[in-house]
């Protein structure tokens, strides 16, 4: 054979060995999704069943009709769950980046003292499990009355926030060339005019993918907010998971048709979302 | 349209002064280069006079008003940067019509300034596009562009011809000089390349270490540097300078070789006196292929080996060796010379410099 035929063939091979290995690489992450979406389809006998039935005999969407049919019929407050993850979700995710942004600006843009300092503070408090901190927020909950409160649990998330939407947020700044707000000011605009007219739009895949990560956050968040919550009137999605908890019983079904519920928002967002993240928007800003 | 002047401008970086109280006179509708090496403090100073930098001392005059604390939108400046700094997710329309969108323009007034601007530097095709499907060439037009649209009293030029291959940087050259011949407006262009400072500007700022050093007109700054540096800055290739020791009539160089010394400056110095003498390739010469050669008034000549020849087709740089070192000489109508070979060398005295080697300060009136 000649070498370039061998060629060709060792190139298809390894084509095909990455199709292959891609392949199994998405299965491993996408197998604990597809599970949960059969689960929440599948009775209970099928869910337990030992060895595992890897295609559904049955499949039906009692679990999603039962979860919305109100308490006592096998229902939860879903609606006000989902009004809770809502609220807390976006309420803490808009103030986060509005810090993040104000934060990695000036981080960027400005020189102060103590700056590396106060960044590295900022990075320690991500290295605190967010556990750690349920039982001294309890008790300062407690004591200031916002235990169980819509504002108690948007204050601990955009503290768990911040520190990270403004590290996002500081490196797509820094990727703005400065030239770009000076040549804006010599057009005729103020500071604050230029960062909206031209900073702002550039480095807006960064805002969007720190929003992206903070909503997630907050969406998914389950530690914290099973300590600080204990009523319908504020109990985010993730804690209400746990009504599908007994004493001596575990309704997997219900949980994870909950579960497929709390996702599609999530899922729906990012794809909204992921618009926004295409970088490179920079390019051709400065030199040839 | 407006002058520009500058009285005492300081700028210090903490206990660090950068630019030292200098004085300037920009006379309107003047094309002026402020040109020095790296550091030598001339981007500062413009990013000053544009508003981006705060000043530490003195006082800026634009059009007879003084402007040093009003941000660089009340200054009624442009700037073109070294690096453009076009807005890219603008089209070329919008990156023109930016600073007009901002003033509140109307359309009608918008869009008639954008054509004009346009028209003037041939972007019509262009107008759609985003920055990044431009070509260096022409972003660098968009940037003028950008900058003839507003009008200003001043066009504050921050190297923009460095980012260009030669070719083009030739080519924008030319399009800066007749630019100016049509809009008439006071330029400040800062460069560190003496040729663009040289063929663009009416006068010359020669800067180092933020003082400026000389200003004059490109031939002033070329044949009467008032200072040994910018002897060796202005001029390419640069001006021979060496140091000697004024003895008897005559200049004494380490090497133990000697020159006779010019005449003009025979009344301006004592023997004992250590100077920098220095002359430039186009009055060093193989004998009958210099400039001058023929009209000379005091020339000395002397046989001198070759070290090495740089042929550039109309002529040719000849690196003559002379009191053990490399000298550079211009030869017109070149002959073919090979290292080693012993030619006779002219030094036409009458174009030398004299510097004095403490204060570097020119011997010349």
């Amino acid at each position: 054979m000649d070498e370039n035929a061998s060629a060709r063939l060792a190139r298809r091979a390894l084509t095909v060995a990455h199709r292959v290995g891609l392949f199994l690489a998405m299965l491993v992450i996408c197998l604990p999704g597809i599970w949960i979406v059969l689960s929440s389809l599948r009775p209970t006998v099928e869910i337990m069943a030992k060895p595992p039935v890897w295609i559904p005999q049955q499949l039906s969407f009692d679990a999603y009709v039962a979860m919305f049919s109100g308490i006592g019929k096998g229902g939860i407050p879903v609606l006000d769950y989902f009004r809770n993850s809502l609220i807390i979700s976006i309420t803490s995710t808009v103030i986060a980046v509005a810090i993040g942004m104000a934060g990695g600006y000036a981080f960027a843009r400005y020189r102060f003292r103590g700056k590396s300092g106060m960044f590295l503070g900022l990075m320690l408090t991500r290295t605190v499990p967010g556990i750690a901190l349920s039982l001294p927020l309890f008790f300062l909950y407690v004591r200031l009355g916002i235990i169980d409160t819509h504002i108690g649990m948007i204050l601990a998330y955009v503290a768990l926030n911040v520190p990270f939407t403004i590290w996002l947020i500081d490196g797509f700044f820094r990727q703005v060339p400065k030239d770009l707000a000076e040549a804006a000011q010599i057009d005729g605009c103020t500071r604050w005019q230029a960062f909206w007219q031209v900073e702002f739009p550039l480095a807006r895949p960064g805002v969007a993918s720190a929003a992206i990560f903070a909503f997630l956050t907050c969406w998914n968040e389950f530690a914290l907010a099973s300590q600080l919550t204990r009523s319908v009137s504020s109990k985010t999605l993730p804690v209400g998971l746990l009504d599908y908890t007994a004493e001596f019983t575990i309704d997997w079904r219900g949980m994870c048709a909950l579960a497929v519920v709390m996702i599609i928002p999530a899922l729906t967002l990012t794809y909204v979302v992921q618009k926004h993240l295409v970088g490179g928007l920079t390019s051709g800003a400065v030199k040839g | 349209m407006a002058t520009v002047s500058l009285n005492k401008l300081t700028k210090r970086y903490g206990n660090i002064e950068i630019v030292h109280g200098i004085d300037l006179e920009i006379a309107d509708r003047e094309f002026i280069a402020l040109v020095g090496p790296s550091g030598c403090g001339k981007s500062t100073t413009l990013r000053m006079i544009a508003g981006l930098e705060d000043i530490s001392g003195g006082a800026i005059d634009i059009g007879g008003r003084v402007v040093n604390d009003l941000p660089p939108r009340s200054r009624n400046i442009s700037m073109v940067f070294q690096s453009y700094a076009l807005y890219p997710h603008m089209t070329v329309r919008e990156n023109l019509g930016f600073s007009l969108k901002i003033a509140g323009a109307t359309k009608d007034d918008m869009d008639r300034r954008v054509a004009e601007a346009s028209a003037i530097l041939g972007l019509d095709e262009l107008l759609e596009r985003r920055p990044s499907q431009l070509s260096g060439g022409q972003r660098q037009r968009v940037a003028m562009g950008r900058a003839i649209v507003r009008d200003p009293d001043v066009f504050l030029f921050d190297e923009p011809l460095s980012n260009l291959d030669a070719k083009l940087r030739t080519q924008m050259r030319t399009e800066i000089k007749k630019l100016h011949a049509k809009v008439k407006s006071t330029v400040i262009y800062v460069t560190h390349d003496q040729v663009e400072a040289m063929t663009l500007a009416d006068r010359i700022v020669i800067m180092r270490s933020g003082h400026i050093e000389q200003v004059g007109t490109p031939d002033e700054v070329f044949s009467r540097p008032a200072t040994r540096f910018v002897a060796g800055f202005i001029g390419s290739p640069p001006m021979n300078l060496h140091e000697a020791t004024v003895s008897d009539g005559k200049l004494m160089f380490g090497g133990g070789d000697s020159l006779p010394l010019p005449g003009q400056f025979k009344s301006k110095t004592a023997a004992g006196d250590k100077v920098v003498f220095g002359i430039r390739p186009d009055d060093f010469y193989p004998t009958g292929h210099g400039l001058s050669s023929g009209s000379e008034t005091e020339v000395h000549r002397v046989d001198l080996p070759v070290s090495i020849t740089e042929p550039l087709g109309n002529e040719t740089l000849v690196f003559a060796e002379f009191n053990g070192t490399d000298w550079v000489s211009r030869m017109l109508n070149p002959k073919p010379l090979k290292a080693g070979d012993r030619i006779g060398m002219s030094f036409d005295l009458s174009r030398a410099h004299l510097f004095s080697a403490e204060t570097g300060k020119s011997l010349r009136s």
